[in-house]
């Protein structure tokens, strides 16, 4: 796998490049328009599936609830033939261990939240040794948030080097930089802090964790999309996207597909380079499978509720 | 890929990075349907409140290009024809509309504005397959811009004294409107609605490659209860144009389309008190300067050239980007333009549609051979084209000199010219150096230089860090060579009136 070690020759980001949201807007809309039909919609909701961190991020999280959420992303709907399973399970670093060993041999990947999440409102060393607890009981993926109020701040370089240090620490797993776009403010902002993570060593970057509203909106992804690809362009190393919360529909999960596809083409298509973090897409999904498949819907008490 | 000389010298780039937009995941074929529309075989001209045979008696075909099938036959009016309607025109103005209360005159309009509404999906799926436009276009722009024409001139009818303070105003009388093929409905809309609103009564003359919106539009003119004669349509070639411009009984002509028949049409009116408006063509400058927001900059350039298959008069078509955003800009535009989709009209994820006619489909062809002679480096999207049909790719053009016939000249089809430029005085002098001047685009984060420029570039409009928006309330119209006078917005309204102290 691409992992995208800390690069040389690192920009100044506050000379990170403006953009003009009227624009994002409209772009965004087009792909909106797109019409996604027939086979390409069966295609594309299969693979929205396989892209799911199926994900739960509670204070009553408990090992027997992960061990459901488990069950269930290995066996999203057993009615319907040759489904793919979801990319990962998403926990808190408590629950990695139970999340390893329920999903086992499943090649479902545990990705573990970690410094301070969701508000990262702590010391650098506890920052670690959260991130070190994860990677210990065998997360494969970090997920992690960046100190907001310090970027605010204009502490870009505190930033940065909060992240590559965290980046040391995740060894072979795969690090997810969570910039909590809905507490950024503006989309140029949201663009410097991509530009930050990618530089600093993120493999995933990931526009929220959950608990913060606005979250995933198409135009926040679409601005983090438009960085990943002027980062692979410049350094030919590629990254990751992850938008979280606030995609429940197969509509818009669809269009982000479309918005990926145009962006950074087929390549991204897939788990290794784009997923989506949400709990309740993958029944919607699924939903909307059963009806392309029957050509009615069904009501949700046929689609289990873990 | 053909690779340009400022990739090949390029340092800040990974030349090995590139992007896969062709295989993988694509979309399944979406057309939209066309179940709904039923089409006669043939149609007569809209004159005096009736559906009449030609007295030419002849008929002409009007196809789809996309397929280059026939879909109806359409009257070719003769200068009897022409005469017949104009009567009309002079009779209802005479005897009805310029009786009628302006309060009465509005009601009219807004009914027209609604029956469009209501039939806007049969208007677009005909606008697109007689225009050969994306159905993406005609269901989005064309056909809900026409509309909210009529509603906004519809508002202005009895407000006329409002509109022009310390003036009296009053109509002129019969008006001859002649329009392109490029906005069929949105350029009818733009003519009529201001007319009728003014108290003006019409004979309309809409392109012969496009008639079939127009009919449309008679048919619902029909249906509204418009008081016969207000609106004639008269459908026809270059003769059936110049027997309007050429009757005596016509007070005011109004043209949009080629600045040669501009002129033509100028020439002809010339000594008689026929007053006149005329919106032609032009090779508008859009202009990137090194802070723009370069993704949005880019689709700017993309809906700047591409809308309408470059068939616009305010088309972006030359591109002028600083020397130092030249390399990454052009890269960019080369990845947008692989992921467009050019084909079938109807299907409702085109992006680019059909060339209108076969005529301006050799025009075209013509400029992008000349652009190779002139040694400028083409590049063309890499996209697949449907087997038959009126189809080009969106072609862009590098190295290109400021003398070059293909950067002074309007193609009017999806052919980008690209020069750079290092100043700023550089790239307003090159910008106002063309006999045209419609429209412009200004991309940059700066404010103060968005002010700067708009007062230096000699164009009719000017965007900022937008490009090809239009709105019933903002006039259009151009300098120099594009022509004279305004459309839409107040202006609009005072091309219909007489006005004194």
């Amino acid at each position: 796998m691409n992992r995208n070690k800390t690069v040389k020759n690192i920009p100044d980001f506050k000379l990170s490049p403006p953009v003009d949201k009227v624009g994002v807007e409209e772009r965004v809309a087009r792909f909106q328009t797109r019409s996604i039909k027939n086979e390409a919609k069966i295609q594309g909701l299969k693979m929205v599936l396989n892209m799911i961190d199926l994900t739960t991020l509670e204070g009553k999280d408990t090992p027997g609830k992960v061990h459901q959420l488990c069950y269930k992303a290995q066996h999203l709907h057993d009615h319907y033939p040759e489904l793919p399973t979801v990319a990962a399970v998403c926990v808190y670093p408590t629950m990695v261990a139970e999340a390893k060993k329920a999903l086992g041999d499943s090649g479902i990947k545990v990705a573990s939240v970690s410094t301070a999440f969701p508000s990262g409102q702590s010391t650098r060393e506890i920052k670690l040794s959260d991130t070190r607890f994860a990677v210990e009981n065998g997360a494969d993926e970090i997920d992690m948030v960046i100190s907001r109020g310090k970027f605010l701040a204009g502490e870009y370089d505190f930033v940065f080097d909060e992240i590559a240090a965290i980046k040391e620490v995740c060894g072979k797993a795969r690090l997810k930089v969570i910039l909590e776009t809905g507490e950024l403010a503006s989309l140029d902002q949201v663009r410097r802090a991509s530009d930050i993570a990618m530089y600093a060593g993120a493999d995933f970057i990931k526009t929220s964790t959950g608990k913060i509203q606005p979250a995933a909106t198409m135009q926040v992804t679409y601005t983090m999309l438009c960085a990943i690809r002027d980062f692979y362009r410049k350094t030919g190393v590629k990254v990751g996207m992850k938008p979280a919360g606030g995609i429940s529909s197969s509509k818009l999960a669809l269009h982000n597909l479309v918005m990926v596809r145009e962006t950074l083409g087929n390549e991204w298509l897939n788990n290794e380079w784009f997923r989506f973090g949400a709990s309740s897409l993958a029944n919607d999904v699924l939903m909307q499978l059963v009806k392309q498949q029957t050509g009615h819907y069904q009501s949700t008490d046929y689609f289990s509720i873990d | 890929m053909a690779k340009t000389k400022q990739e090949k010298t390029s340092l800040s780039t990974n030349n090995k990075a590139s992007f896969d937009f062709s295989g993988g995941w694509n979309y399944s074929p979406s057309p939209e349907s066309i179940s709904h529309v039923k089409l006669k075989e043939r149609y007569g001209l809209y004159i005096d409140g009736k559906f009449v045979a030609p007295e030419s008696g002849k008929y002409f075909r009007t196809s789809n290009p996309a397929t280059e099938k026939a879909l109806a036959e359409v009257a070719h009016a003769n200068e009897a024809d022409v005469d017949k309607a104009v009567k009309a025109a002079r009779k209802a103005y005479e005897n009805v509309w310029s009786k009628l209360s302006a309060k009465e005159r509005g009601k009219y309009i807004y009914r027209i504005a609604r029956l469009m509404q209501e039939r806007s999906r049969e208007l677009a799926v005909v606008e697109t397959m007689d225009a050969g436009k994306t159905i993406r276009e005609s269901r989005d722009v064309d056909v809900p811009l026409a509309c909210s024409h009529f509603f906004y001139y519809a508002g202005w009818a009895d407000k006329l004294e409002y509109a022009f303070p310390n003036r009296k105003v009053s109509s002129l009388g019969v008006a001859g409107q002649i329009i392109p093929w490029n906005f069929p409905l949105l350029m009818a809309a733009w003519k009529i609605a201001p007319a009728l609103a003014t108290g003006n009564t019409v004979v309309l003359k809409p392109a012969e490659t496009t008639p079939l919106t127009a009919m449309l539009l008679a048919e619902i003119i029909h249906e509204s209860g418009l008081p016969a004669g207000v609106v004639n349509i008269v459908t026809g070639f270059g003769d059936t144009g110049a027997a309007i411009v050429n009757h005596e009984d016509v007070n005011k002509i109004a043209f949009t389309g080629s600045t040669n028949v501009g002129k033509i049409i100028q020439k002809a009116i010339a000594g008689t008190s026929k007053k006149l408006t005329l919106e032609l063509g032009g090779k508008s400058a859009n202009i990137i300067f090194e802070d723009a927001p370069i993704d949005q900059a880019v689709e700017g350039i993309v809906n700047g050239i591409f809308f309408n298959q470059g068939h616009v008069c305010c088309a972006g078509s030359r591109l002028f980007v600083q020397e130092s955003v030249a390399n990454e800009v052009i890269r960019k535009l080369k990845d947008r333009l692989d992921t467009l989709y050019v084909g079938d009209p109807l299907d409702k994820n085109t992006d680019i549609g059909a060339i209108n006619s076969r005529e301006q489909y050799e025009t075209i062809q013509k400029y992008i051979e000349i652009g190779k002679k002139e040694g400028a480096e083409m590049y063309e999207s890499s996209c697949s084209l449907p087997k038959n049909g009126l189809f080009i790719r969106p072609t862009l053009f590098t190295n290109v000199a400021q003398s070059g016939r293909i950067a002074q000249e309007e193609i009017f089809g999806p052919v980008l010219t690209i020069q750079t430029f290092r100043t700023i005085d550089e790239v307003i002098q090159k910008a106002n150096n063309s006999p045209y001047g419609l429209a412009a685009g200004v991309w940059t984060d700066k404010g103060s230089r968005i002010f700067n420029l708009t007062t230096k570039l000699r164009a009719g409009v000017v965007w900022a860090n937008t490009y090809n928006k239009f709105d019933p309330v903002s006039p259009f119209g151009g300098y120099k060579e594009s022509g004279f006078g305004r459309e839409g917005g107040l202006h609009g309204l005072g091309a219909y009136l007489k006005m004194e102290r």
